[in-house]
Protein backbone atom coordinates (compact mmCIF):
# COMPACT_ATOMS: atom_id res chain seq x y z
CA UNK A 1 0.00 0.00 0.00
CA UNK A 2 3.01 2.43 0.78
CA UNK A 3 3.67 2.28 -3.40
CA UNK A 4 0.54 4.79 -3.40
CA UNK A 5 1.87 7.07 -1.54
CA UNK A 6 2.88 10.31 -3.41
CA UNK A 7 5.99 11.28 -2.81
CA UNK A 8 7.04 14.44 -5.39
CA UNK A 9 10.24 15.16 -4.23
CA UNK A 10 11.69 11.69 -4.62
CA UNK A 11 9.72 11.14 -7.22
CA UNK A 12 10.94 14.38 -9.69
CA UNK A 13 14.70 13.59 -8.62
CA UNK A 14 14.16 10.26 -10.07
CA UNK A 15 12.81 11.96 -13.43
CA UNK A 16 15.86 14.19 -12.99
CA UNK A 17 18.30 11.17 -12.57
CA UNK A 18 16.77 9.32 -14.92
CA UNK A 19 16.61 12.47 -17.97
CA UNK A 20 20.12 13.61 -17.60
CA UNK A 21 22.55 11.95 -19.41
CA UNK A 22 24.92 10.25 -17.29
CA UNK A 23 27.89 11.37 -19.08
CA UNK A 24 27.79 15.20 -19.67
CA UNK A 25 29.71 17.82 -18.37
CA UNK A 26 29.28 19.67 -15.15
CA UNK A 27 26.68 17.91 -12.65
CA UNK A 28 24.78 15.13 -12.38
CA UNK A 29 22.63 13.13 -9.72
CA UNK A 30 23.68 10.46 -8.22
CA UNK A 31 25.95 8.09 -9.18
CA UNK A 32 22.62 5.49 -9.63
CA UNK A 33 20.21 7.28 -10.89
CA UNK A 34 18.10 3.97 -10.76
CA UNK A 35 14.44 5.71 -9.34
CA UNK A 36 11.25 4.71 -10.09
CA UNK A 37 8.88 7.05 -11.21
CA UNK A 38 5.45 6.48 -9.32
CA UNK A 39 2.67 8.68 -8.89
CA UNK A 40 2.23 11.68 -7.20
CA UNK A 41 -0.90 12.50 -4.60
CA UNK A 42 -1.53 15.93 -3.08
CA UNK A 43 -4.19 17.15 -0.89
CA UNK A 44 -5.08 21.02 -0.63
CA UNK A 45 -7.70 21.58 1.75
CA UNK A 46 -9.15 24.96 2.43
CA UNK A 47 -11.51 25.88 5.50
CA UNK A 48 -11.56 29.20 7.20
CA UNK A 49 -9.41 31.17 5.31
CA UNK A 50 -6.48 28.42 5.94
CA UNK A 51 -5.02 26.07 3.16
CA UNK A 52 -3.99 23.14 4.38
CA UNK A 53 -1.55 21.22 2.45
CA UNK A 54 -0.79 17.47 2.52
CA UNK A 55 1.59 15.61 0.49
CA UNK A 56 4.32 12.68 0.62
CA UNK A 57 7.96 12.78 0.04
CA UNK A 58 8.60 9.06 -1.53
CA UNK A 59 11.84 7.76 -0.85
CA UNK A 60 12.11 5.67 -4.50
CA UNK A 61 15.51 4.61 -4.57
CA UNK A 62 19.00 5.12 -5.82
CA UNK A 63 21.39 7.31 -3.35
CA UNK A 64 22.86 10.90 -2.42
CA UNK A 65 20.45 13.83 -1.99
CA UNK A 66 17.59 15.11 -4.75
CA UNK A 67 15.72 18.01 -3.54
CA UNK A 68 12.83 20.43 -4.98
CA UNK A 69 11.59 23.88 -4.71
CA UNK A 70 8.22 24.35 -4.56
CA UNK A 71 6.51 27.77 -5.09
CA UNK A 72 4.07 28.50 -2.38
CA UNK A 73 1.03 31.53 -2.26
CA UNK A 74 1.54 32.56 0.96
CA UNK A 75 4.09 32.23 4.31
CA UNK A 76 3.61 29.03 6.00
CA UNK A 77 2.79 28.83 9.30
CA UNK A 78 3.63 25.65 10.04
CA UNK A 79 5.15 22.77 8.36
CA UNK A 80 5.05 19.51 10.09
CA UNK A 81 4.69 16.03 10.05
CA UNK A 82 1.29 15.07 8.08
CA UNK A 83 -1.05 12.23 9.21
CA UNK A 84 -0.56 8.63 8.98
CA UNK A 85 -3.71 8.24 6.48
CA UNK A 86 -5.00 11.27 5.20
CA UNK A 87 -3.22 10.19 1.38
CA UNK A 88 -4.29 6.99 1.31
CA UNK A 89 -7.96 7.80 3.03
CA UNK A 90 -8.56 10.43 0.36
CA UNK A 91 -7.03 7.74 -2.52
CA UNK A 92 -9.47 4.83 -0.88
CA UNK A 93 -12.41 7.33 -1.52
CA UNK A 94 -12.24 7.67 -5.12
CA UNK A 95 -10.57 4.31 -5.70
CA UNK A 96 -10.43 1.51 -3.59
CA UNK A 97 -6.60 1.45 -2.26
CA UNK A 98 -4.71 1.82 0.84
CA UNK A 99 -1.54 3.19 2.02
CA UNK A 100 0.62 4.80 4.45
CA UNK A 101 3.66 6.56 6.36
CA UNK A 102 6.05 8.49 9.08
CA UNK A 103 8.36 11.72 10.11
CA UNK A 104 9.87 14.71 13.38
CA UNK A 105 12.40 17.90 13.50
CA UNK A 106 14.98 19.53 13.35
CA UNK A 107 16.93 23.11 11.60
CA UNK A 108 18.23 22.56 8.29
CA UNK A 109 21.16 24.64 5.74
CA UNK A 110 21.76 28.30 6.58
CA UNK A 111 21.54 31.13 4.61
CA UNK A 112 23.28 33.28 2.27
CA UNK A 113 22.11 36.69 1.68
CA UNK A 114 19.36 37.02 -0.85
CA UNK A 115 16.45 34.71 -0.40
CA UNK A 116 15.36 34.75 3.01
CA UNK A 117 15.11 31.75 5.22
CA UNK A 118 11.73 31.93 7.16
CA UNK A 119 11.29 28.24 8.55
CA UNK A 120 13.56 24.90 8.49
CA UNK A 121 12.08 21.82 9.52
CA UNK A 122 14.17 18.44 9.70
CA UNK A 123 11.59 14.93 8.81
CA UNK A 124 12.73 12.09 8.89
CA UNK A 125 15.32 12.11 6.09
CA UNK A 126 14.24 15.79 4.72
CA UNK A 127 15.51 19.20 5.12
CA UNK A 128 12.40 21.57 4.48
CA UNK A 129 13.31 24.80 4.42
CA UNK A 130 10.75 27.90 3.67
CA UNK A 131 12.29 30.88 1.40
CA UNK A 132 11.44 34.64 0.98
CA UNK A 133 12.84 35.65 -2.39
CA UNK A 134 12.70 36.34 -6.14
CA UNK A 135 13.33 34.23 -8.51
CA UNK A 136 16.83 35.11 -8.61
CA UNK A 137 17.36 35.12 -5.22
CA UNK A 138 15.76 31.58 -4.68
CA UNK A 139 17.65 30.41 -7.55
CA UNK A 140 20.53 31.68 -5.95
CA UNK A 141 19.84 30.08 -2.58
CA UNK A 142 19.85 26.51 -4.12
CA UNK A 143 22.94 27.02 -6.46
CA UNK A 144 24.96 27.94 -3.01
CA UNK A 145 23.29 25.54 -1.16
CA UNK A 146 24.79 22.89 -3.42
CA UNK A 147 21.84 22.44 -6.04
CA UNK A 148 21.98 22.05 -9.84
CA UNK A 149 18.75 23.29 -11.52
CA UNK A 150 17.83 22.16 -14.71
CA UNK A 151 17.88 24.66 -17.66
CA UNK A 152 14.11 25.99 -17.29
CA UNK A 153 14.40 27.06 -13.40
CA UNK A 154 15.35 30.41 -13.64
CA UNK A 155 12.37 31.81 -16.12
CA UNK A 156 10.09 29.49 -14.01
CA UNK A 157 11.58 30.40 -10.95
CA UNK A 158 10.73 34.35 -11.91
CA UNK A 159 6.96 32.73 -13.00
CA UNK A 160 6.38 31.67 -9.75
CA UNK A 161 7.89 34.58 -7.92
CA UNK A 162 6.03 37.16 -9.52
CA UNK A 163 3.05 35.66 -8.32
CA UNK A 164 4.43 34.99 -4.73
CA UNK A 165 7.85 34.91 -3.05
CA UNK A 166 7.72 32.14 -1.18
CA UNK A 167 9.18 28.93 -1.83
CA UNK A 168 9.58 25.22 0.08
CA UNK A 169 13.23 23.78 -0.63
CA UNK A 170 13.08 20.47 0.14
CA UNK A 171 16.36 17.72 0.49
CA UNK A 172 15.50 14.01 0.50
CA UNK A 173 18.57 12.58 1.56
CA UNK A 174 18.36 8.88 -0.04
CA UNK A 175 21.55 7.74 2.32
CA UNK A 176 19.79 8.97 5.29
CA UNK A 177 16.21 6.94 4.42
CA UNK A 178 17.98 3.88 3.67
CA UNK A 179 20.12 4.25 6.67
CA UNK A 180 16.56 4.50 8.99
CA UNK A 181 15.38 1.63 6.90
CA UNK A 182 13.21 2.92 4.69
CA UNK A 183 12.09 0.93 1.61
CA UNK A 184 11.34 2.04 -2.02
CA UNK A 185 8.06 3.29 -2.01
CA UNK A 186 7.61 4.48 1.73
CA UNK A 187 7.09 8.00 2.13
CA UNK A 188 7.44 11.10 4.16
CA UNK A 189 3.93 12.95 4.35
CA UNK A 190 4.36 16.13 5.13
CA UNK A 191 1.79 19.25 6.68
CA UNK A 192 1.85 22.68 5.55
CA UNK A 193 -0.62 25.18 6.72
CA UNK A 194 -0.68 28.48 4.82
CA UNK A 195 -3.36 31.51 5.50
CA UNK A 196 -4.33 32.57 2.11
CA UNK A 197 -7.08 33.48 0.30
CA UNK A 198 -7.87 30.62 -2.00
CA UNK A 199 -6.22 27.26 -2.94
CA UNK A 200 -3.40 27.07 -5.78
CA UNK A 201 -2.08 24.59 -7.68
CA UNK A 202 0.89 25.10 -9.39
CA UNK A 203 0.94 22.38 -12.13
CA UNK A 204 3.00 24.36 -14.90
CA UNK A 205 6.64 23.74 -12.01
CA UNK A 206 5.90 19.48 -12.71
CA UNK A 207 7.76 19.74 -16.32
CA UNK A 208 10.51 21.56 -14.87
CA UNK A 209 13.78 19.45 -16.09
CA UNK A 210 11.52 17.34 -18.58
CA UNK A 211 11.64 16.84 -21.81
CA UNK A 212 8.33 18.49 -23.92
CA UNK A 213 7.07 14.53 -24.55
CA UNK A 214 7.27 13.11 -21.08
CA UNK A 215 4.52 12.26 -19.25
CA UNK A 216 3.18 13.89 -15.81
CA UNK A 217 0.64 11.73 -13.55
CA UNK A 218 -0.58 13.30 -10.53
CA UNK A 219 -3.80 13.43 -8.53
CA UNK A 220 -4.95 16.31 -6.39
CA UNK A 221 -7.54 16.02 -4.31
CA UNK A 222 -8.81 19.42 -2.96
CA UNK A 223 -11.54 19.61 0.14
CA UNK A 224 -13.60 22.90 -0.38
CA UNK A 225 -16.39 24.07 2.00
CA UNK A 226 -18.43 24.02 -0.71
CA UNK A 227 -18.07 22.92 -4.60
CA UNK A 228 -15.19 24.99 -6.10
CA UNK A 229 -14.77 26.68 -9.49
CA UNK A 230 -11.41 25.84 -11.27
CA UNK A 231 -9.72 27.63 -14.20
CA UNK A 232 -8.69 25.82 -16.66
CA UNK A 233 -11.63 23.73 -16.42
CA UNK A 234 -10.18 20.00 -16.29
CA UNK A 235 -11.60 18.76 -19.42
CA UNK A 236 -9.20 17.72 -22.02
CA UNK A 237 -6.28 19.58 -21.61
CA UNK A 238 -4.17 17.29 -19.57
CA UNK A 239 -6.48 17.56 -16.85
CA UNK A 240 -9.22 15.34 -15.58
CA UNK A 241 -12.10 15.78 -13.34
CA UNK A 242 -12.39 12.14 -11.97
CA UNK A 243 -14.45 13.25 -8.72
CA UNK A 244 -16.80 16.21 -7.79
CA UNK A 245 -19.20 15.11 -5.07
CA UNK A 246 -20.07 16.34 -1.48
CA UNK A 247 -17.96 14.32 0.90
CA UNK A 248 -18.67 12.01 2.68
CA UNK A 249 -19.41 12.12 6.34
CA UNK A 250 -16.92 8.63 6.68
CA UNK A 251 -14.51 10.58 4.66
CA UNK A 252 -14.19 13.29 6.51
CA UNK A 253 -14.89 11.16 10.06
CA UNK A 254 -11.44 10.00 9.46
CA UNK A 255 -9.24 12.58 7.66
CA UNK A 256 -10.30 14.56 11.33
CA UNK A 257 -9.23 11.50 13.30
CA UNK A 258 -5.40 12.06 11.68
CA UNK A 259 -2.73 13.73 12.99
CA UNK A 260 -3.06 17.32 12.83
CA UNK A 261 -6.16 17.28 10.51
CA UNK A 262 -8.65 18.49 13.12
CA UNK A 263 -9.43 21.48 11.34
CA UNK A 264 -11.16 19.04 8.94
CA UNK A 265 -14.90 20.68 8.45
CA UNK A 266 -17.85 18.62 9.42
CA UNK A 267 -19.11 19.19 6.06
CA UNK A 268 -17.53 19.67 2.46
CA UNK A 269 -16.79 18.76 -0.88
CA UNK A 270 -14.41 16.51 -2.41
CA UNK A 271 -12.67 17.55 -5.60
CA UNK A 272 -9.89 15.04 -7.37
CA UNK A 273 -8.11 16.12 -10.68
CA UNK A 274 -6.05 13.86 -12.41
CA UNK A 275 -2.93 15.29 -14.42
CA UNK A 276 -2.31 12.79 -17.38
CA UNK A 277 -0.56 15.61 -19.43
CA UNK A 278 2.95 15.39 -21.72
CA UNK A 279 5.54 17.95 -20.04
CA UNK A 280 4.46 20.20 -23.04
CA UNK A 281 0.81 21.03 -21.68
CA UNK A 282 1.00 22.08 -18.50
CA UNK A 283 1.48 25.52 -19.42
CA UNK A 284 -1.03 26.60 -16.70
CA UNK A 285 -1.60 26.22 -12.58
CA UNK A 286 -4.74 25.16 -11.67
CA UNK A 287 -6.63 28.38 -10.08
CA UNK A 288 -9.27 27.86 -7.68
CA UNK A 289 -12.17 29.61 -6.08
CA UNK A 290 -13.66 28.07 -3.45
CA UNK A 291 -16.58 30.20 -3.22
CA UNK A 292 -17.48 28.86 -6.46
CA UNK A 293 -17.32 32.01 -8.37
CA UNK A 294 -14.41 33.09 -10.61
CA UNK A 295 -11.09 31.95 -9.96
CA UNK A 296 -7.78 34.24 -11.11
CA UNK A 297 -6.48 33.81 -14.11
CA UNK A 298 -3.34 35.39 -13.03
CA UNK A 299 -3.51 32.74 -10.53
CA UNK A 300 -3.80 30.13 -13.59
CA UNK A 301 -1.03 31.15 -15.12
CA UNK A 302 -3.05 32.72 -17.75
CA UNK A 303 -2.29 36.43 -17.36
CA UNK A 304 0.52 38.11 -16.08
CA UNK A 305 0.59 39.85 -13.02
CA UNK A 306 -0.17 43.79 -12.42
CA UNK A 307 3.18 45.22 -12.42
CA UNK A 308 5.43 41.78 -12.75
CA UNK A 309 8.99 42.22 -12.58
CA UNK A 310 11.56 39.78 -13.65
CA UNK A 311 12.75 39.22 -9.80
CA UNK A 312 10.04 40.25 -7.28
CA UNK A 313 10.94 40.22 -3.54
CA UNK A 314 8.19 41.83 -2.49
CA UNK A 315 4.79 40.14 -0.73
CA UNK A 316 2.00 39.08 -3.13
CA UNK A 317 -0.63 41.82 -3.93
CA UNK A 318 -4.04 41.94 -3.43
CA UNK A 319 -5.16 40.89 -6.49
CA UNK A 320 -2.37 38.13 -6.18
CA UNK A 321 -4.06 37.29 -3.00
CA UNK A 322 -6.70 36.24 -4.72
CA UNK A 323 -4.79 32.87 -6.72
CA UNK A 324 -2.99 32.52 -3.17
CA UNK A 325 -3.77 29.08 -2.10
CA UNK A 326 -1.69 26.27 -1.61
CA UNK A 327 1.54 25.71 -3.26
CA UNK A 328 0.55 22.32 -4.34
CA UNK A 329 3.91 21.26 -4.46
CA UNK A 330 2.76 18.14 -4.49
CA UNK A 331 3.32 17.85 -8.04
CA UNK A 332 6.07 20.90 -8.62
CA UNK A 333 8.40 21.17 -7.91
CA UNK A 334 11.84 22.46 -8.96
CA UNK A 335 14.40 19.28 -8.61
CA UNK A 336 17.44 20.05 -7.43
CA UNK A 337 20.70 18.31 -7.89
CA UNK A 338 23.34 18.37 -5.75
CA UNK A 339 27.11 19.27 -6.72
CA UNK A 340 28.63 17.41 -3.91
CA UNK A 341 27.99 13.93 -5.78
CA UNK A 342 30.13 12.96 -8.02
CA UNK A 343 30.27 15.81 -11.13
CA UNK A 344 30.44 14.02 -14.49
CA UNK A 345 30.97 15.89 -17.96
CA UNK B 1 15.26 46.61 -71.72
CA UNK B 2 16.77 43.68 -70.86
CA UNK B 3 20.10 45.08 -70.88
CA UNK B 4 19.26 47.70 -68.89
CA UNK B 5 18.18 45.04 -66.52
CA UNK B 6 21.17 42.81 -66.72
CA UNK B 7 22.98 45.91 -66.00
CA UNK B 8 21.14 46.74 -63.06
CA UNK B 9 21.34 43.06 -61.88
CA UNK B 10 25.15 43.41 -62.33
CA UNK B 11 25.46 46.41 -60.03
CA UNK B 12 23.06 45.02 -57.47
CA UNK B 13 25.28 42.03 -57.24
CA UNK B 14 28.56 44.32 -57.71
CA UNK B 15 27.46 46.32 -54.64
CA UNK B 16 25.89 43.35 -52.67
CA UNK B 17 29.70 42.10 -53.09
CA UNK B 18 30.82 45.40 -51.89
CA UNK B 19 29.25 45.08 -48.37
CA UNK B 20 29.98 41.88 -47.96
CA UNK B 21 33.29 42.45 -48.49
CA UNK B 22 32.92 45.70 -46.44
CA UNK B 23 31.55 43.92 -43.69
CA UNK B 24 33.85 41.32 -43.51
CA UNK B 25 36.42 43.12 -43.01
CA UNK B 26 34.56 45.40 -40.21
CA UNK B 27 33.57 42.78 -38.75
CA UNK B 28 33.67 43.41 -34.41
CA UNK B 29 36.97 41.92 -32.52
CA UNK B 30 34.47 42.47 -29.44
CA UNK B 31 31.48 40.36 -28.85
CA UNK B 32 28.94 40.29 -25.77
CA UNK B 33 27.10 37.46 -25.31
CA UNK B 34 24.42 37.46 -22.61
CA UNK B 35 22.67 34.04 -21.06
CA UNK B 36 19.15 34.66 -19.57
CA UNK B 37 16.92 32.19 -19.15
CA UNK B 38 19.50 29.59 -20.14
CA UNK B 39 19.35 30.53 -23.35
CA UNK B 40 22.55 33.04 -25.50
CA UNK B 41 20.75 36.39 -26.70
CA UNK B 42 23.09 35.81 -29.78
CA UNK B 43 23.02 32.51 -31.78
CA UNK B 44 24.55 33.78 -34.88
CA UNK B 45 27.99 35.89 -34.88
CA UNK B 46 30.33 36.38 -37.37
CA UNK B 47 34.06 37.41 -36.44
CA UNK B 48 37.14 37.73 -38.35
CA UNK B 49 40.10 35.20 -39.03
CA UNK B 50 42.99 35.84 -38.15
CA UNK B 51 42.80 38.44 -35.24
CA UNK B 52 42.28 38.20 -31.56
CA UNK B 53 38.34 38.47 -31.04
CA UNK B 54 37.38 39.27 -26.88
CA UNK B 55 34.32 37.68 -26.00
CA UNK B 56 32.70 39.06 -22.71
CA UNK B 57 30.22 36.69 -21.32
CA UNK B 58 27.24 37.70 -18.64
CA UNK B 59 25.43 34.93 -17.18
CA UNK B 60 22.30 36.59 -15.68
CA UNK B 61 20.91 32.92 -14.32
CA UNK B 62 21.09 31.87 -11.10
CA UNK B 63 22.39 29.02 -12.33
CA UNK B 64 25.60 27.39 -13.45
CA UNK B 65 26.35 27.42 -17.33
CA UNK B 66 29.23 27.35 -19.73
CA UNK B 67 30.30 28.58 -22.88
CA UNK B 68 32.53 25.96 -25.00
CA UNK B 69 33.45 26.80 -28.49
CA UNK B 70 34.80 24.45 -31.21
CA UNK B 71 34.10 22.09 -33.52
CA UNK B 72 32.18 18.60 -33.21
CA UNK B 73 34.72 17.02 -31.93
CA UNK B 74 35.32 19.21 -28.84
CA UNK B 75 31.91 19.30 -28.27
CA UNK B 76 31.38 15.23 -28.74
CA UNK B 77 34.53 15.19 -26.47
CA UNK B 78 32.49 17.31 -23.77
CA UNK B 79 29.39 15.37 -23.71
CA UNK B 80 30.73 12.83 -22.97
CA UNK B 81 33.60 14.36 -20.61
CA UNK B 82 34.03 14.08 -17.16
CA UNK B 83 35.36 17.72 -16.35
CA UNK B 84 33.15 19.54 -13.84
CA UNK B 85 34.75 23.10 -14.33
CA UNK B 86 36.35 24.13 -17.21
CA UNK B 87 39.24 26.59 -15.98
CA UNK B 88 42.41 27.63 -18.56
CA UNK B 89 41.00 27.39 -21.68
CA UNK B 90 39.95 30.00 -23.77
CA UNK B 91 37.48 28.14 -26.03
CA UNK B 92 36.01 26.58 -22.64
CA UNK B 93 34.89 28.60 -20.16
CA UNK B 94 32.66 28.26 -16.85
CA UNK B 95 30.26 30.62 -15.83
CA UNK B 96 29.02 30.75 -12.74
CA UNK B 97 25.16 32.06 -11.33
CA UNK B 98 25.80 36.06 -12.19
CA UNK B 99 29.37 36.08 -13.96
CA UNK B 100 30.89 37.95 -15.81
CA UNK B 101 33.57 36.33 -17.87
CA UNK B 102 36.33 37.70 -20.50
CA UNK B 103 37.88 35.47 -22.97
CA UNK B 104 40.03 36.45 -26.28
CA UNK B 105 40.77 33.83 -29.19
CA UNK B 106 42.15 34.16 -32.47
CA UNK B 107 40.24 31.96 -35.02
CA UNK B 108 43.15 30.94 -37.81
CA UNK B 109 40.56 29.19 -40.03
CA UNK B 110 37.47 30.13 -41.65
CA UNK B 111 33.91 27.87 -41.21
CA UNK B 112 31.27 27.53 -38.16
CA UNK B 113 32.32 26.60 -35.23
CA UNK B 114 29.75 25.78 -32.37
CA UNK B 115 29.12 26.91 -28.96
CA UNK B 116 27.15 24.79 -26.57
CA UNK B 117 26.54 24.84 -22.80
CA UNK B 118 27.11 21.42 -22.22
CA UNK B 119 25.77 21.28 -18.51
CA UNK B 120 22.99 18.53 -18.60
CA UNK B 121 19.90 19.57 -20.56
CA UNK B 122 21.08 22.55 -21.18
CA UNK B 123 21.82 21.83 -25.11
CA UNK B 124 18.45 20.23 -25.67
CA UNK B 125 17.10 23.62 -24.30
CA UNK B 126 18.64 25.64 -26.18
CA UNK B 127 22.08 26.83 -25.24
CA UNK B 128 23.61 26.34 -28.85
CA UNK B 129 25.37 29.01 -31.64
CA UNK B 130 27.44 29.73 -34.38
CA UNK B 131 30.21 31.98 -34.50
CA UNK B 132 31.26 31.94 -37.92
CA UNK B 133 34.89 32.93 -38.69
CA UNK B 134 35.16 34.94 -41.78
CA UNK B 135 38.72 35.76 -44.06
Amino acid sequence: MRRFLAGFAAVAAALIATTQPAAACAGLIGPNGAVNLLRTTTFAGYHNGVEHYVTSFQFAGGSGQFGSLIPLPGVPDKVEKGGAWTLQRLIRETTPIKGFDSLLIRSAIAAPQGAQVLLEVRIDALDITVLKGGGAEVGQWATEHGFRLPPAAPEVLDFYANRSPIFLAAVFDADAAKARGQRIGDGTPVHVTIPTANPWVPLRILGLGKSADDRIDADVYLLTDQRPALLPYPLGNGMRLDHSAVATTSLLDDLRSDKGMDWVPQAGWLSKIAIDASASQLTYDLAVDAKGSSPSRVAAGLQAPAGQTGSSTGGPGNDQIALIGIALAALGAIFLLRKSQPVIG
Amino acid sequence: MIIRTLVALALAALAASACTTASAAELPTHVAIRIHYSHFDQTKIDVPMGVPVTFTLINDDPIDHEWLIGDEAVHARHRAGTEAVHGDRPNEISLPPFSVRTTTLTFDKPGPLTFICHFPQHEAYGMVGVVMVKP
